[in-house]
């Protein structure tokens, strides 16, 4: 009997699109299903992370970042991983898939770029056709991505239907799809979009967080009491939370990108202030007006700046297992300047809306507490629009 | 459920004709303009309507009917105007097939209940929703059962047999038949023939099947209808005249009328 995975987190997620892709999504499930009982596919994919990405990546007790000594903040460091943060891990695994299905070329979208040059680098690695989807205002805003792109093979087109960001470039991508399946893996970026993508990629990132609970564990003899991680579609976040959903004492906080403020239209907060609706394949929180129409978000950081979001996040919050906050471009652009000055660590934007949200609870802090933020990324993406902004007094969009 | 597409088939088929479907965006490029191009459609010899609610994200389409939906929205055109217009379309013509076809979220922010609801009331008489697929279609189908309103469900060119019975069992009104793989629009023509799906979904009982996607010239129409199927859709072509003549009410009009005479005259048999 064919082996399925559960499409649906609750009342959230499912495989709502063309009727034409669901033979191609059914396929990358049966791929996918096989791959995980297969010790041969296991192994190589094993080998990639740990001889080629830099797996495992370390965590770091932070020394002078935390505001309050009670309070010890540990980065896990997928910054330092091969590609500058954890989309690579992930992008392997598909990668892998998209060779075992036949499959000779690989279409995706990416919001900062960061997706894009993980699957480019991938692509170039396994010998892929490689073509990447970039809302054109992201572009704009992620040069330095686009050359790294176009450097290892792959061809970038910019879109500039819509808002001309990641949203946009999925719609393509998609539509890219539905002509191309025959041939083509869609190697989607992020836990979202329809099943089996929230599942596939969250298996592949969830060593993210079982390392981190070794090395927590080993550092401090228990468990944190918070795990933190910046929330945009979310798989960072959901490779971090995985392991640590049945550890009932970990808090787990996911946080969204408060751009001007979540009074303010300009934000991307989708859990906190979404409502349910259907986007790009799966049942979730998403920004969208009375009638459905979808609403451009807006963040700071290219890559948190999405109007929907992985059905798991969805669910976990309804069942309160994951608390979802908002930290806004500010405060994210202060601890991402405190990080540099206090670590020498350059962070991604993304990540340093969870680096913001840590901070908030160290000087909240009362007792001991640990918390481990996942430091998703690196910065060196971002300089160039970071320099800006602070010229520009911080506002500058 | 409405008699209407069943008439519609039965009276085509008296006359050896099949039927020539053409499709518009509501509300493109504005409420008014928008009724006076779906009157015209009926009077140049339509057989049924195909009508799309603008949504913000179409990503089953193709770049001309990504801009109706662009141009329409951009008209501040929503859900509730559209239905304005279908009530006029209906007033208009009380026989044609209205069939809609959108997207998932359009009808989930309303309520799926509410949703179909407000299709009978209008007389609206089958949904296509373009991201639903079987899999996904039990509650979109309960809820358009309870409202008497057609489900529609889209037969692909890769589709197994399993998959063509189910849309054959599911779907209610017509079958759409998808002409070739991608998205709409010209681009890429139609390819055929497609007689082994006519065929098995034929074996399977499915509602009448009506040709679409790369539907633009006439022969189109004439291949479709001898390689079997009962008719044909074409959304982009019928758009593309829209587009090209937004300065020119009249212009776009007289245009649109010739465009489809001509198509319909390609359904006889």
């Amino acid at each position: 009997m064919t082996q399925h995975l559960d499409a649906y987190f609750g009342e959230f997620g499912g495989m709502f699109v063309p009727e034409l892709l669901v033979p191609a999504l059914e396929q990358l499930e049966q791929e996918f299903i096989k791959s995980q009982n297969d010790p041969e596919f296991q192994q190589e994919f094993q080998q990639l992370l740990n001889e080629y990405a830099g797996r495992p990546t370390p965590l770091t007790l932070t020394r002078n970042f935390s505001p309050n000594p009670l309070a010890k903040i540990y980065l896990k460091r997928e910054d330092l991983l091969h590609g500058g943060a954890h989309k690579t891990n992930q992008v392997l695994g598909q990668a892998l898939l998209t060779k075992r299905m036949g499959k000779k070329r690989v279409i995706a979208e990416t919001g900062a770029g960061q997706h894009g040059v993980a699957t480019a680098l991938a692509c170039a690695l396994l010998g892929l056709e490689c073509k990447i989807y970039m809302g054109a205002k992201d572009c704009e805003r992620q040069q330095p991505n686009v050359f790294r792109m176009k450097l290892m093979g792959a061809e970038v087109i910019p879109v500039d239907a819509g808002s001309g960001t990641l949203k946009d470039a999925v719609n393509e991508a998609l539509r890219d799809w539905a002509a191309s399946y025959e041939d083509s893996h869609y190697l989607l970026g992020t836990a979202a979009g329809p099943h089996p993508f929230p599942t596939v990629v969250r298996e592949f990132q969830k060593m993210i967080g079982e390392e981190a609970k070794e090395q927590i564990v080993k550092a401090e003899g228990r468990l944190p009491d918070y795990v933190v991680a910046c929330v945009g579609g979310g798989s960072n976040a959901i490779g971090m939370f995985n392991d640590f959903i049945k550890e009932e004492s970990v808090k787990l906080i996911g946080v969204e990108p408060g751009g001007h403020g979540l009074s303010s239209l300009k934000h991307g907060a989708t859990i906190c202030k979404g409502t349910k609706g259907i986007l790009h394949g799966a049942i979730t929180y998403i920004m969208q007006d009375e009638h459905g129409q979808i609403e451009e978000s807006y963040s700071v950081s290219a890559g948190l700046d999405y109007p929907g979001v992985g059905p798991q996040h969805a669910y976990l919050h309804d069942i309160g297992r994951a608390e979802y906050v908002a930290a806004n471009d500010d405060e994210a652009l202060e601890a991402f300047q405190r990080l540099c000055r206090c670590e020498g660590i350059i962070p991604a934007l993304e990540s340093s809306h969870a680096l913001a949200h840590a901070l908030k609870l160290a000087e909240a802090a009362t007792e001991e507490t640990i918390i481990v933020v996942n430091l998703s990324g690196r910065g060196d993406k971002d300089l160039t629009h970071v320099h800006r902004v602070l010229e520009a007094g911080g506002h500058y969009e | 459920m409405s008699k209407r597409y069943a008439q519609l088939f039965a009276k085509l088929n008296d006359k050896n004709q099949g039927a020539f479907v053409p499709f518009v965006t509501i509300g493109d490029p504005n409420p008014e303009l928008s009724f006076e191009i779906i009157k015209t459609l009926i009077d140049a010899g339509a057989d049924a309507l195909e009508l799309g609610i603008p949504y913000s994200d179409p990503v089953a389409d193709g770049p001309t009917i990504q801009k109706a939906n662009i141009r329409a929205i951009d008209a501040q055109v929503t859900p509730p105007q559209c239905f304005e217009v279908l009530k006029k379309v209906r007033e208009y013509n009380a026989d044609i097939p209205i069939g809609l076809l959108l997207y998932s979220n359009i009808v989930f922010a309303k309520g799926l209940n509410t949703f179909y609801q407000t299709c009978a009331d209008i007389g609206i008489d089958s949904v296509l929703v373009a991201d639903v697929p079987t899999r996904e279609s039990k509650t979109f189908c309960l809820a358009a059962e309870k409202h008497g309103i057609a489900p529609i469900f889209i037969a692909p060119p890769n589709g197994k047999p399993e998959k063509l019975k189910q849309v054959a069992e599911l779907g209610q009104g017509y079958t759409y038949l998808l002409s070739r793989a991608g998205v709409t629009g010209t681009e890429t023509e139609a390819s055929m023939p497609v007689e082994s799906i006519i065929n098995a979904l034929k074996s399977y009982n499915a509602p009448p099947s009506l040709l679409g996607f790369g539907i633009s010239k006439p022969e189109h129409v004439k291949a479709a209808i001898t390689s079997g199927a009962d008719g044909a859709i074409s959304g982009s072509a019928v758009v593309k005249i829209i587009e090209e003549n937004l300065d020119n009410p009249s212009e776009l009009l007289a245009q649109l009328n010739q465009f489809i005479s001509s198509m319909k005259a390609a359904t006889q048999r």
